[in-house]
């Protein structure tokens, strides 16, 4: 069956079958790799991307559900003239990075914290409504496994993007 | 070095950290070649059993290019003993067991072809304990073990000694004897395994994309087991998802991809999914550990006695010669006047264990500073008191024969005993929860380790006319930030800036010899060995500036791109470098070294000075106890490690604090559970891996002991972390609730049964 959703800023159409992931098609398919396979079983977070500003396991997503949605990948993080994103630039700043299976998803998923906050701002009276705290950061990454950082620096990453928004 | 350093020392960033951010960065999952097909390996169904095996059908499958068995190949066997068949012909031994393997157009196909293989088992009883398997009249499990041993199945065994035990006894005033177990965790790399090889028929030359962290080691075994020539096989690294040891073994996939190419002609790719990777992929060694200790009236520990049964699996890895470590701690931790060790290692129907950071240290120290403090609590002794009374020394030269030119025990131990301070009273009024602190400290190998012949590491350096410089090492990084270490290194001495330093590393065919990733040896041993390039290539770039600069003087620095003399003549880097390379006598402004350590290969009984330099940590945490549910709440860990010079801050924090968090994991909630050989927890759903909410607060202080060894006195760092870890938590959560801890890890349900033990005794009291 046919889709169209905008990815990564452009309209894209695609041919997939029913039971295609959206992880799959972004790798096999469309060859953006940058969006990591760890367990294509929803619990590693590696494969994250945002739908609609919200991070979703692309691996349990199937790929004829973003029809009609926006779906950003680590690739489109970065802006067409090699600039980084300021949750990028804080990550390796801060020294979060070390095998980098995970950054993908983490980065994508800090990004999503932040758009929510930054949606709950406009918003008077729902949710976080004060930058998050370093422990709302710890809970919100909880479905993001890094094996190699102890998560530390990927804390201190995300709260200095929080901070700096203050 | 009386210099004072600009770059060394500094939080400079990971090297490569941009692309590994940015999606650009190529893994071996990420590799796509032209007619690629996609390989997969059908396993065994039952643990232990005898099976004929029938492909018909599955070769039937449209899309399907090759199928393979055992009787298909013709190979050597693999592992560290050659006992490991690469493909399982008639029998299987455990369930990690390959059987066959299918190349087809997709992955899709491959799957489904595995389906169609006709496999007819004859399910066989395993022993699935090594006490059972060391029963007489039971059957050999590994049919191509040497048999050099009394008994059929011990696969390796080890005896060590130092010093006069039945003395030490004698001067005993508490001895103690514990049982301790210790689980099978897993790597748990965030990429599985994977590999791409493509064999060229027309040249007889096999590449390998490969996550392996030691690839000379690696393209011999893999020529070995192929029955190849070495130089016929190039390995290239693509970006590696993670190693922590996982990657020092060869293991069945990566020959049986290299067959499927070589069969088919084609490159194939073989990528583990994470159900896979939790069966197939190694462990950390599971093993009883029986320690029998003393103290004598003054505090000071006397003896150890050790004996050691280690799940060897039904296959023999490099896991098997843990002891070696193992037995370190135990000989050199703390002073310790005599010390008896015995190692089995037995073959079972269980899966074999690798390698694993920490190489069975944590496992010794588990053991070790736990009966540390049930000596200090025989003796009625403070357990901060006793460790610093026998804290290792500078200068000391072990029972083993190691020398510790620098050591920081002390001073680590000084640290986070004073750090750690619990306010106690504050949370237990209510009763439920308690808190209680633990200590732990460690030693390891910081300067290599000679466990092969030789230990070194050998770098080619180039500078460019462009003044950009090139480090071609034999060195692999597999996310731990040697690359950027190794920039900084010629950064700082070469007057250069970072971002015109380029690291190549990755290709056999091009870099220098290594032995590869392990023992923490990397910054250490491949730092020095750029060193000694850069002298070399730096008198070469000295003589020409002198003639330019019309200069007496050889002591030049190197700044800012430019040479310049004592008296203040400069001339820019590049410039000489093209001076070199056009004006005669013409020559390259390239220079090769090979560093090899001053460690020795320890003698037939273990004795002797291994590495280079020796690390040591202390940790102090505390946790809180909820005693209706049993959890443990790790709450501060204080780690003091003696880095001997601290290279890097940023990267060092980072290596600290994975390191503790893997330590932690393994103290609280990671354990392979298996019954009867099959894996029962082959997810990450029922693997418990701690997350970003579990994390505590991790308070480092680096203790620089400056090693006149070590590149600027910096030791090895990388597997220090994890080691004392799960120790000083054992020992907090016994502080905590007056239990006794013998078994990892510490679930809630053992913390209960621990709690509900107590008070049966005192019941019964
Ligand atoms: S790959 Fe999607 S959550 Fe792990
Ligand atoms: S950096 Fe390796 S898994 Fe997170």
């Amino acid at each position: 069956m046919e889709i169209t959703f905008t990815l990564n800023g452009k309209k894209t159409i695609c041919h997939i079958k029913v039971s295609t992931t959206l992880l799959e098609l972004l790798r096999e398919t469309l060859n953006l790799t940058g969006t990591k396979p760890g367990c294509h079983e929803g619990e590693c977070g590696a494969c994250t991307v945002l739908i609609n500003g919200k991070s979703v396991n692309s691996c349990l997503y199937l790929a004829l559900n973003t029809n009609g949605k926006e779906i950003t990948t680590i690739e489109g993080l970065t802006k067409p003239n090699g600039g980084l994103d300021e949750v990028q630039e804080s990550m390796i700043k801060n020294g979060a990075v070390q095998c980098g299976f995970c950054t993908s998803g983490m980065v994508l998923n800090i990004k999503a914290l932040q758009l929510e906050t930054m949606q709950n701002k406009k918003v008077p009276g729902s949710g976080i409504k004060n930058s998050p705290n370093r422990n709302e950061i710890k809970k919100w990454l909880e479905g993001n496994l890094c094996r190699c950082t102890g998560y530390v620096k990927i804390i201190d990453a995300a709260e200095e993007v929080f901070n700096k928004g203050k | 070095m009386s210099k004072k350093l600009k770059i060394i020392g500094t939080p400079v960033p990971k090297h490569d950290a941009k692309m590994r951010t940015t999606g650009e960065a190529i893994y071996g999952h990420d590799i796509k070649l032209p007619n690629m097909l996609y390989g997969a390996i059908l396993r065994t169904q039952h643990p232990h059993a005898e099976f004929i095996i029938d492909v018909s059908e599955a070769k039937k499958l449209p899309g399907v290019v090759c199928i393979i068995t055992a009787d298909d190949v013709d190979t050597n066997h693999i592992g560290y003993k050659r006992d490991h068949p690469i493909l399982k012909k008639n029998e299987a031994n455990c369930t990690r067991d390959e059987i066959a393997a299918v190349a087809a157009e997709t992955k899709e196909i491959a799957q489904e072809a595995l389906k169609l293989i006709k496999v007819k088992y004859k399910v066989k009883k395993g022993l699935y304990n090594p006490h059972d398997a060391l029963k007489k009249n039971v059957p050999q499990i590994n049919k191509f073990s040497s048999g050099k041993f009394e008994n059929k199945n011990i696969a390796e065994k080890f005896f060590y000694e130092h010093g006069n035990l039945e003395q030490e006894k004698k001067n005993s005033v508490a001895i103690v004897k514990r049982k301790f177990t210790l689980p099978r965790m897993t790597h748990a790399c965030m990429a599985t395994s994977n590999i791409t090889a493509h064999y060229t028929k027309t040249n007889g030359k096999l590449l390998l994309y490969s996550s392996t962290q030691v690839p000379f080691l690696y393209q011999r075994d893999m020529a070995h087991a192929l029955k190849m020539n070495p130089s016929d096989i190039r390995i290239i690294q693509p970006i590696i998802g993670g190693g922590f040891g996982s990657k020092l073994d060869m293991h069945p996939f990566e020959p049986i991809c290299a067959l499927l190419s070589i069969k088919t002609g084609k490159p194939v790719q073989i990528l583990y999914s994470r159900e896979e990777e939790f069966i197939a992929s190694p462990t950390r060694q599971p093993m009883e550990i029986e320690l029998t200790a003393g103290v004598d009236k003054n505090g000071n520990f006397t003896f150890r006695e050790i004996e050691i049964i280690k799940d060897n699996g039904a296959y023999t890895s490099w896991g098997a010669t843990t002891p070696f470590v193992i037995m370190q701690a135990f000989s050199s931790l703390y002073k310790i006047k005599a010390c008896r060790f015995n190692a089995l290692a037995v073959y079972t129907n269980n899966v074999f264990a690798g390698s694993f950071r920490g190489y069975g240290n944590p496992q010794a120290t588990f053991a070790l500073e736990r009966v540390i403090d049930l000596l200090a609590d025989e003796i009625g002794m403070d357990k901060a008191e006793i460790r610093l009374r026998n804290a290792n020394t500078k200068g000391e030269i072990t029972g083993q024969g190691l020398h510790y030119d620098t050591c920081g025990h002390k001073e680590c131990l000084q640290t986070v005993i004073k750090k750690l301070k619990v306010e106690k009273k504050k949370v237990e009024k209510n009763n439920r929860f308690k808190r209680g602190i633990g200590y732990a400290s460690m030693l390891h190998v910081g300067g290599g380790a000679k466990i092969y012949r030789s230990d070194g590491c050998g770098t080619t350096l180039k500078i460019d006319p462009y003044g950009f410089c090139t480090i071609i090492t034999g060195s692999n990084e597999i996310g731990q930030g040697s690359e950027t270490v190794l920039a900084m290194i010629a950064a700082e001495e070469l007057g250069i800036e970072l971002s015109k330093i380029k690291v190549i590393n990755t290709d056999t065919d091009v870099k220098p010899w290594d032995v590869g990733v392990h023992a923490s040896r990397t910054s250490f041993v491949a730092g020095n060995s750029l060193l000694g390039a850069i002298n070399i290539l730096k008198e070469k770039l000295n003589n020409k500036a002198a003639k330019l600069l019309n200069e007496k003087t050889k002591s030049f620095t190197y700044e800012n791109g430019n040479i310049i003399s004592p008296s203040n003549q400069q001339i820019a880097l590049d410039k000489v470098v093209r001076e070199m390379h056009f004006t005669e006598p013409n020559e390259l402004a390239i220079a090769s070294y090979f560093y090899e350590p001053s460690s020795k290969f320890q003698d037939k009984d273990f004795k002797g000075n291994v590495s280079g330099t020796y690390a040591f940590a202390s940790q102090s945490i505390s946790v809180e106890v909820d005693t209706y549910t049993g959890n443990v709440q790790v709450l501060d860990i204080h780690v003091a490690q003696d880095v001997g010079k601290v290279l890097n801050p940023l990267l060092l924090d980072g290596q600290i604090h994975g390191g503790i968090l893997q330590g932690v994991g393994y103290a609280l909630t990671e354990e392979l559970i298996f019954k009867d050989g099959e894996l029962l927890n082959p997810n990450f759903h029922n693997y418990k891996m701690l997350t970003a909410a579990d994390v505590p607060n991790i308070h480092f202080y680096p203790v620089e002991t400056n090693d006149k060894q070590g590149p600027y006195g910096a030791k090895g760092v990388g597997e220090a972390p994890l080691i004392p870890t799960a120790a000083a938590i054992a020992n907090a959560v016994c502080n905590a609730l007056d239990i006794e801890i013998v078994e990892l890890p510490i679930t809630p349900e053992r913390v209960l049964k621990a709690i509900a033990e107590k008070k049966n005794n005192k019941k019964n009291k």
